[in-house]
């Protein structure tokens, strides 16, 4: 079951609120994704301080079997970006709710969130449910 | 599951990661009853066959197993096979799964043109299952379960040399060859006994194995896949496989074969290697001075090698192990360097 403390979109990405009074979320690839894509080998990362907008594409995931495209699940300004992952991208695989964090946007509108789906809508729309 | 060629396909059991090391240093299975079983017999088997292949058929002996090509008039690949000399008019011959049905429809035309009642063709592929068991470990592994039929071990079988055995209560043909750059069998029997010996391979200790692992595993070995490297525009002299295609003998291509071994070929494959581990895939563009010079056929992460490798084709004079060259990777552009093929051989 994927963690509640946190909101999911359609593309398999998380954001979950670190500092709601700096209107600051982290962001990442769900469970879901990470068991579809495989191995994952590289990330192409966004640049800190790039602003970034609701499903827009922020990078690029690539796996030993495929290349696919990150889409932002909200829409700010990067304030940081997981560096870990350029040198150890299978964190994601490991870690994907934690560790394996993509990015840190501070948010326009917090409210943004509210369209996204729950944990629990989430797993219903994976079937996990 | 994924589909290919018509079958629906594991794309990875336990991450492709680990099956390829599972391999490299061990032992994986492979389902590939998708590969066509075509048993070719007859009084003309041999002669058919020598019209059809690059290699030749009846200089195989009997026990014994060859890869080469099936070449259209024009010299482009129909698709390429491991066959195997069953007797003196018997041989066992494996198409690729998505071409089987192109290749039999070739061999029936040209069955009926020039060799009409002296062979035939019996597809037995859905009859039977197809397991590679691929690995530095496969011969210790195998030999702990399977006699052959003499009563020797499958070690004692040559690398492309084929017997018959037991593997538990189960007859099985089993073949010294693979596609994966390592030792290896690949093991044929009935289908009613491909669960049990998929499950005894497990259980003596070999990783099963799906499409991804095996698609990697070939790409570090260099050798082409049908519809990447190879097909039917793409000549095997261009591919680099001068070395399974005879000089003499009249098959179909021969003329234009021997043309282009002489000549030269405008392009050629070749092997790139590009640091770090974002891989080019096929049809990526690949550049020199900002100009395209060629294009990606197969690309990928290589866990073997802990960096990105390709194969594609570029023009010739782009050809040489050294030249430094750029792929245009969605738009980024990253430096790759030619170098000699394979990317990997066992030791």
């Amino acid at each position: 079951m994927s963690p509640e403390d946190r909101k999911y979109t359609r593309e398999h990405e998380w954001a979950k609120v670190e500092d709601a009074d700096a209107k600051l979320v982290s962001v990442g690839i769900t469970h879901f994704a990470q068991d579809e894509l495989g191995d994952i080998v590289y990330f192409d990362l966004p640049n800190v301080g790039e602003n970034v907008s609701y499903m827009q594409k922020m990078g690029e995931v690539e796996s030993v079997k495929a290349v696919s495209d990150l889409f932002s699940p909200v829409t700010g300004r990067i304030e940081s970006v997981n560096n870990e992952l350029v040198d150890h991208p299978e964190l994601v695989n490991d870690d994907p709710f934690d560790s394996g964090w993509i990015m840190r946007v501070v948010l326009e509108d917090l409210g943004e969130l509210d369209t996204l789906m729950s944990a629990s809508e989430y797993d219903e729309y994976t079937g996990a449910s | 599951m994924v589909p290919f060629g018509g079958w629906d396909m594991p794309v990875q059991y336990s991450g492709i990661i680990n099956e390829v090391k599972a391999v490299r240093t061990a032992s994986g299975i492979f389902d590939v009853s998708h590969m066509g079983r075509l048993y070719i017999s007859g009084p003309q088997a041999g002669a058919f066959l020598d019209r059809m292949l690059t290699g030749s058929a009846t200089g195989l002996r009997q026990g014994r197993a060859r890869y080469c090509l099936i070449c259209n008039e024009s010299g482009g690949v129909i698709d390429d096979t491991i066959f195997y000399r069953l007797g003196d008019d018997e041989y066992l011959l494996i198409p690729n799964a998505g071409n089987r049905p192109s290749v039999v429809e070739w061999f029936n035309q040209w069955i009926e043109s020039e060799f009409s009642g002296g062979v035939s063709i019996d597809d037995r592929t859905t009859e039977t299952g197809l397991i590679a068991l691929q690995g530095s470990g496969a011969a210790a592994l195998l030999d702990g379960i399977c006699t052959l039929s003499g009563g020797e071990l499958p070690s004692s079988l040559r690398f492309f040399t084929w017997g018959e055995g037991d593997l538990g209560s189960h007859q099985v043909f089993v073949g010294r060859t693979g596609y994966t750059g390592e030792d290896g069998f690949e093991l044929s029997m009935s289908n009613q006994d491909a669960a049990a010996v998929w499950n005894a391979l497990a259980e003596a200790g070999a990783l099963p194995c799906g499409l991804g692992a095996r698609d990697v595993l070939r790409l570090e070995a260099a050798l082409p896949l049908h519809g990447h490297e190879i097909d039917a525009s793409t000549s095997p002299i261009e591919a680099g496989l001068d070395r399974f295609v005879r000089r003499e003998g009249d098959y179909i291509g021969q003329p234009v074969l021997a043309q282009q071994r002489n000549d030269g070929t405008e392009r050629k494959l070749v092997g790139l290697t590009l640091p770090g581990r974002s891989a080019p895939r096929a049809e990526y563009p690949i550049l020199a001075a900002g100009q395209e010079v060629g294009r990606i056929t197969s690309g990928s992460f290589s866990p073997t090698l802990d960096t990105s490798i390709a194969m594609g084709y570029v023009l010739a004079g782009h050809s040489e192990s050294g030249t430094t060259l750029d792929v245009d990777i969605r738009g980024r552009t990253a430096t790759a360097t030619v170098v000699p093929l394979p990317f990997y051989s066992r030791s």
